[in-house]
């Protein structure tokens, strides 16, 4: 495990996630709980996020459920490592399914955030490029600059997926911009603006 | 065991999906739902979505019914520890969930490992704010699907059905 190297990574989450939700067009996001959700928050807080405040593990297989439910919308899934390491097996289940329209992007600052900055396995040998590339998504990238962040933009908008970048950014701690906690409200707010109507039941 | 003659509840429960105009079907395999998860996956207008882990599924629910999908979650008891902390989700976005358990380790159990998750199934779902429905007799298990089906998708709530082992028969391994 290597306890100081992402501690001077040069891409910086909020600017990262920013410059991906700037350009996100109608795409339908869900964020993994902790600093992702945050930073999601940070780029400006919309109905059609869906920041998760627990529910570990669970960003990836819910952001597909969304794309399966919601074909000819882009899906983005923005998480963390930790988050990501609890649902591995769920990037077997992308790949089988195959869903054009969704885009995982982890950031992977190697640590566990909220907890104390605990290094997760992505401070050692675990590279979840290459997970998610050996379960069969077709298109995976790990990148840690600047240059390496313009070039997958445009993909992470609008190339057929499944799609999965792991972002390597600089592990920080920053200040809280929370969203909305109830999660009821999370959802039929985000239900209203996707389906109209329709949402109510 | 259960006989050669085909069984019939499991196209009335498939006949109950179309009726609730559920799209997505994610599953872990059970021999009880196995024939239900080839009829799924037979029908053009259904998503069928195997598993790595039943939590999975709690998620990938969840997203749909975001999507203005409605999905039920297939697994046999064992699975239903895997999902306690995901049911969170359901629970506080108070979101509909359907969940069919063929049940394990509750009637002439051939394998003990199956037992402790068997015994406590109810239990364990009933905490994480799931409404359970046991039937154990397989004429009863069509108006409890559809009963499931209806608090599910009119609450929007999680609700579990538990199909017997009495039903389903014991699992030997041939002996």
């Amino acid at each position: 495990m290597n306890s100081k190297r992402s501690q001077s990574y040069p891409l910086r989450r909020r600017a990262v996630v920013k410059e991906l939700l700037d350009r996100r067009g109608d795409a339908l996001v869900v964020a993994g709980l902790g600093a992702s959700a945050w930073d999601v928050t940070a780029a400006g807080d919309d109905p059609l996020n869906f920041p998760l405040w627990g529910a570990m593990g669970g960003a990836v297989p819910l952001g597909l459920g969304l794309a399966l439910a919601q074909p000819s919308r882009r899906v983005l899934v923005i998480t963390g490592d930790g988050e990501m390491l609890m649902g591995l097996g769920s990037l077997a289940t992308v790949a089988t399914q195959r869903p054009p329209n969704l885009a995982i992007v982890v950031l992977d600052n190697e640590r566990f955030g909220e907890t104390g900055m605990q290094l997760t396995h992505t401070a050692g040998s675990v590279a979840l490029g290459g997970i998610a590339a050996a379960s069969g998504i077709p298109i995976c990238r790990t990148v840690g600059d600047k240059k390496g962040l313009e070039a997958i933009l445009p993909q992470i908008q609008k190339e057929v997926g499944p799609l999965f970048f792991n972002i390597k950014i600089r592990a920080e701690n920053l200040p809280l911009v929370l969203p909305p906690k109830d999660g009821a409200y999370l959802k039929d707010r985000f239900r209203l603006a996707l389906l109209g109507t329709d949402a109510i039941i | 065991m259960t006989s050669l003659a085909p069984e019939t509840w499991p196209q009335d429960i498939y006949q109950i999906l179309v009726d609730n105009h559920v799209r997505q079907v994610a599953y872990i395999p059970d021999i009880g739902h196995a024939s239900l998860i080839k009829m799924c996956h037979k029908s053009n207008n259904m998503k069928t979505v195997v598993l790595t882990t039943e939590e999975e599924g709690v998620a990938l629910l969840a997203g749909a019914w975001l999507g203005g999908d409605r999905g039920v979650l297939l697994m046999q008891s064992s699975g239903v520890g895997n999902c306690v902390n995901m049911l969170s989700l359901t629970r506080t976005c108070r979101m509909p969930l359907l969940i069919l358990v063929t049940m394990r380790g509750e009637w002439r159990e051939f394998n003990p490992w199956q037992v402790p998750m068997g015994q406590i199934t109810n239990q364990v779902l009933t905490m994480a704010g799931v409404l359970t429905f046991t039937v154990s007799h397989k004429d009863r298990i069509k108006e409890t699907v559809e009963a499931a089906a209806k608090m599910a998708f009119e609450g929007p709530v999680a609700t579990a059905v538990l199909i017997s082992q009495r039903i389903l028969g014991p699992k030997t391994f041939g002996r």
